[in-house]
């Protein structure tokens, strides 16, 4: 099993530390572009360990462009604008920060850029009664 | 009701579990031998039978991976998280096997992203002891260890030297700060005769000190190749400090 389901094991315990008596909650998860998580089994998994401790989970994801600002010009630009090779893909997945391993402002070549939007995995809202 | 936040802290504790001791190994002077005495204390740990991981937190230059002589063309295998591979027996995370030898230069927040990341998604299972190698400074990785990791048990490296015992001290005020001082070790690492200027600073500051590890020119001949490193002089006194902390 992917790595996935670490991060949704993440997400389930950040839902029963602030409501741990729910036995029935909405997870809303806002997925950055630049971790590109695989919806399917981060939800799978999610729902899974829920199940397990006896919640009913209702899951949403959303996903988020990734956007990149240089700090030296800058310049803006998106993560889908830039072709990235499969191995550097994967490698950002597990450590989205590695973006500044491989990748330079497209305008002024620097590596001190930020990533504004679309980083990685965030609990946009848990509800529950 | 309604929450939002970072999931990532949340399951920190779960992951760390099963880790009875975590030596962060710090030193806010550059150049005292960190890397190398942690990547020994590991495998020297390892050697007497206990179960230990070793995590390079030094997010911006990471090299423990050259001590160890890890192979960086494949990452880690994935089992509900990242396994760590083993080198010599010991558990060994690295950012490095993400970022390779290519420059990783990372702004505060992103290295505090970096540490909470790896910490969410190791799957270190049981271990005896978690060695965790640190940078210099006193910065977002070693503050990060003070407050995302429930327990911890710091071994300061120092060496006689006027500017790192001016920096250690500062350190070691820190430390005394938020962990018992029984709870604090220090080492005095490349030591070339019979001071004892580190033994009185422990015992000034009421924290323990663990012993000397002699400067040992050979050492640089035997980095990347895990055998040898367990043949050098290093190797055997860092094994006598390991030993003790196993005592302990």
């Amino acid at each position: 099993m992917v790595h996935e389901w670490a991060l949704a094991e993440a997400i389930a315990d950040y839902v029963f530390k602030v409501a741990p008596n729910a036995k029935r909650v909405r997870v809303v998860v806002r997925l950055g572009e630049l971790q590109a998580a695989d919806e399917e089994v981060l939800k799978f998994a999610l729902e899974e360990i829920m199940k397990s401790e006896g919640v009913e989970c209702d899951v949403a994801l959303k996903r988020e462009d990734c956007v990149l600002k240089c700090r030296k010009c800058g310049h803006e630009w998106l993560l889908k604008e830039v072709g990235l090779e499969e191995e550097v893909r994967e490698a950002i997945h597990f450590v989205p920060e590695v973006v500044h391993s491989y990748l330079k402002c497209p305008k002024c070549g620097s590596r001190d850029f930020e990533v504004i939007k679309g980083r990685g995995v965030w609990v946009e809202e848990v509800s529950w009664e | 009701m309604i929450a939002q936040g970072d999931p990532r802290l949340a399951v920190i504790g779960r992951r760390l579990a099963r880790v009875a001791r975590v030596v962060p190994v710090m030193s806010s002077k550059g150049g005292v031998g960190k890397t190398l005495l942690s990547c020994l204390l590991a495998l020297a740990l390892s050697g007497r039978g206990a179960r230990v991981g070793l995590l390079d937190l030094d997010v911006t230059n990471p090299t423990a991976h050259v001590v160890l002589g890890a192979d960086l063309s494949k990452f880690p295998e994935e089992d509900r998280g990242v396994v760590p591979p083993l080198m010599g027996g010991v558990k060994f995370m690295s950012v490095a096997y993400y970022s390779g030898e290519n420059p990783l230069p990372l702004r505060g927040w992103e290295i505090d992203n970096v540490v909470k990341e790896v910490l969410a998604v190791t799957i270190w299972g049981d271990l005896d002891f978690l060695v965790i190698d640190t940078p210099p400074g006193i910065g977002d990785e070693v503050l990060d260890v003070l407050s995302y990791f429930p327990k911890y048990e710091p071994l300061v490296v120092a060496t006689p030297s006027p500017l790192t015992m001016a920096s250690v001290k500062r350190l070691l005020k820190l430390l005394t700060e938020v962990v018992k001082g029984e709870s604090i070790r220090v080492v005095e690492n490349m030591a070339r005769n019979d001071s004892s200027v580190i033994a009185d600073l422990a015992k000034e500051l009421h924290v323990k000190f663990l012993g000397k590890v002699r400067f040992d020119e050979d050492i640089d001949k035997v980095v990347g190749d895990v055998d040898a490193l367990k043949r050098s002089r290093m190797y055997g006194d860092v094994s006598v400090i390991a030993e003790r902390l196993l005592k302990e």
